[in-house]
């Protein structure tokens, strides 16, 4: 697979400052896209709250049933959304550019099924009730699958090429779902506990959750942002980038790095969410272009404004129950996805 | 390697690495085929089942071979067959190993069928079978139209356009699942994961009169897949009418999943890597649907007969996952140590 990358056009200096300044812009406009994405996923539930109730709620905690719906379920549910989605996105993106695949999703990694066999075998063999167990097993198996993949794709000689990591990852991953799917067909008991896992959910999380996941999440965006101008010069090619000063080796590891514990993270917060990391880059890449010093903070922006768009539609077409956020994620991100694939704006081959 | 053998106006590419890796994987696959058979509450020894299966057996011992076990084996080397054919049609086409009918949404479309008969309208076998049908025809057909534009398909479109219907298809499944009664869930989630338990003729027959019609027809339109991997452009220089054949190999190939879907369940794993592992075998450069289709079915049987030896029960898609990927794992740390790619 080539890269989606094209020539840039020699351009006069007047014209590239513009579309700098608009690609800023669009910047900021995602940003306080996702500031409203925020207040609506405050606001908008089973119980609709006016903002001004909302607000209220939140700096004047009265003990009121609204301003405990806001506190207790809202708040760790909204900041939950947007750090996992921040997360979805910006691994996305990394993993496309250091695959040079836009079919690639963190998932390839094997940080989904990793996770998954993690929390089936916590389901079947120990007998625990607490969320952070799940979280934190979830997290293991993801960064124990990553690693696995990434000695198995940079074993010997050829080291760890785009295309050995996919393939990596796409074994182990379907050794990690074979054996998730055989252990869940042991007893209809961990087969129950399991399927509502796997479907990914930002409902009913503690606001513990994001306190001990998020450092990992910080620490692993901060990374990725960095990595932008060593994607950008691998991106021409291998030997381009070593003559423009950049370690393939050491990019594609921090790379991988970063991915870990990004997707893993999210992961572990919220179960498995379809998509989210496959679409966003795709979609940025066809607004901005390759340039990864834009790709990546776009994805890293848009992705939770959808997730949380996302959730908010699940609890509004389904009320008073509730669709799962990873179930509304596939449904209207993929028309989109295939909206714009038709278009033609799909990166070329 | 290859060199070309002429009779007359006739010319055959006659490729003995090729037709030696052929010739083995079908040994494989029947050797393992006869132990499924021998396999039971009621073991049967190899020569024995081999004797039944010539019509030297006894009675007793030819009926439960030929009309009790003799089926799902036959499900599992056609099924395992018309999987690996199938990948090797939809990867070479999309140029992308991801590209398998798991990934792009037709599999997916087989079980979504599959999954409103068994927990929504309660169809028996028959109904589950045509909704397993429906549902891959149905995905198919709508990726195809969907990535139809300006008078034709790109096999580049096509597969992005089938990764985005595999995830929506993939939340309604698990929309399903969540919302079913835990034992109807329970049933189907064996389905989702590939069983060959209780196939009988009436599963086998069907799926042999399909692939007597699908088979050849990939073979015949296979070469132009060659031709197809340079590019449209030189490939319709080279003199092969790149839409139509196009059409006609998705055609087949959708086919090809169906029908193995129907039969067996979603078995991951099989379409996604016979190819590559037979592509390894042969050093072939192209494509090369004969042998992944061997490849799929050695890999379907040897995978069954591990299931059935296991001291658990699991269906056999657990055991296809595993092995396929395990098998994938060691081909490349066995090329990382050579240094190729």
């Amino acid at each position: 697979m080539s890269t989606p990358v094209r020539e840039a056009p020699v351009r006069k200096e007047p014209v590239r400052a513009a579309a700098a300044l608009g690609r800023a812009g669009g910047l900021l406009i995602l940003a306080g896209a996702l500031v409203a994405a925020m207040a609506a996923s405050l606001a908008i539930g089973a119980e609709n709250i006016p903002l001004g109730r909302v607000v209220d709620g939140l700096l004047h905690p009265d003990g009121s049933r609204e301003a405990l719906i806001v506190q207790d379920l809202r708040v760790p549910r909204t900041l939950l959304g947007v750090v996992v989605g921040a997360s979805l996105g910006l691994a996305g993106a990394l993993m496309q550019a250091l695959t040079r695949n836009p079919l690639a999703e963190p998932g390839l990694l094997g940080v989904n099924g990793g996770a998954a066999f993690a929390v089936v075998l916590v389901i079947a063999f120990l007998d625990t009730r607490t969320s952070l167990v799940y979280v934190w097993a979830a997290f293991a198996g993801a960064a124990g699958a990553a690693v696995l993949v990434y000695a198995v794709g940079s074993y010997g000689r050829a080291g760890a090429t785009p295309g050995r990591l996919v393939l990596a990852g796409a074994a182990l991953n379907a050794v990690f779902s074979a054996l998730t799917a055989g252990v869940m067909l042991l007893d209809p008991r961990t087969f129950d506990g399991f399927r509502f896992w796997q479907v990914g959910s930002l409902a009913s999380r503690d606001l513990e959750v994001v306190a001990q996941l998020g450092p990992f999440m910080l620490a692993g965006a901060v990374l990725g942002l960095l990595l932008a101008r060593p994607l950008n010069a691998l991106a021409l090619g291998e030997d381009a980038g070593r003559a423009l000063g950049v370690s393939p080796a050491r990019t594609r590891a921090l790379g991988a790095l970063a991915i870990v514990v990004l997707c893993g993270s999210a992961t572990a917060a919220a179960g498995p969410i379809w998509f989210l990391g496959l679409a966003v880059p795709f979609m940025v890449r066809s607004l901005v272009g390759p340039d990864q010093r834009w790709v990546l903070p776009y994805s890293l922006l848009l992705a939770p404004v959808l997730l949380l768009a996302a959730d908010i539609a699940g609890r509004v077409v389904a009320r008073p129950g509730e669709l799962e956020t990873g179930i509304v994620t596939a449904f209207v991100g993929a028309p989109v996805f295939i909206w714009m694939v038709r278009r033609g704006k799909a990166p070329k081959q | 390697m290859s060199r070309v053998v002429r009779a007359g106006a006739l010319s055959v590419r006659w490729e003995p690495r090729a037709a030696a890796v052929g010739v083995g994987l079908l040994a494989v696959g029947l050797a393992a085929a006869v132990f499924v058979v021998g396999t039971g509450d009621f073991p049967i020894s190899a020569p024995e089942v081999v004797r039944a299966l010539v019509g030297q057996g006894d009675q007793a011992t030819t009926f439960i071979v030929t009309e009790l076990r003799l089926p799902r084996a036959a499900v599992g080397l056609l099924a395992g067959l018309a999987l690996g054919i199938s990948g090797a049609i939809f990867q070479s086409m999309s140029r992308n190993p991801l590209g398998s009918p798991d990934l792009i949404g037709f599999t997916t479309g087989a079980s979504t069928g599959a999954l409103l008969q068994i927990l929504v309208f309660g169809g028996g076998t028959l109904a589950i079978a045509a909704g397993s049908v429906a549902g891959a025809v149905g995905t198919a057909a709508a990726v195809y139209a969907l990535s139809y534009r300006g008078g034709g398909v790109s096999g580049h479109r096509l597969v992005l356009i089938g990764v985005g219907a595999a995830a929506m298809l993939e939340a309604a499944n698990s929309y399903l699942i969540t919302r079913a009664e835990l034992r109807e869930a329970y049933e189907a989630a064996f389905w989702l994961t590939g069983s060959l338990n209780n196939r009988g003729w009436e599963h086998a027959a069907p799926l042999g009169w399909a692939l007597a019609v699908l088979v050849p027809l990939a073979l015949a339109y296979g070469r132009r897949l060659t031709m197809g991997e340079l590019g449209d452009d030189a490939a319709q220089a080279l003199g092969v009418p790149v839409q139509r054949s196009r059409a006609v190999l998705v055609a087949v190939g959708v086919g090809l999943t169906a029908v193995s879907a129907t039969a067996v369940g979603p078995v991951p794993f099989v379409a996604l890597v016979a190819p590559q592992l037979a592509r390894r075998l042969t050093r072939r450069t192209g494509p090369h649907l004969m042998s992944a289709g061997l490849m799929g079915a050695a890999l379907l049987s040897v995978g069954d007969l591990i299931s059935l030896k296991l001291p658990v029960a699991v269906p056999v898609g657990v055991v296809t996952g595993a092995l396929g990927g395990l098998y994938l794992v060691w081909l490349l740390a066995a090329t990382g140590r050579k240094g190729t790619t």
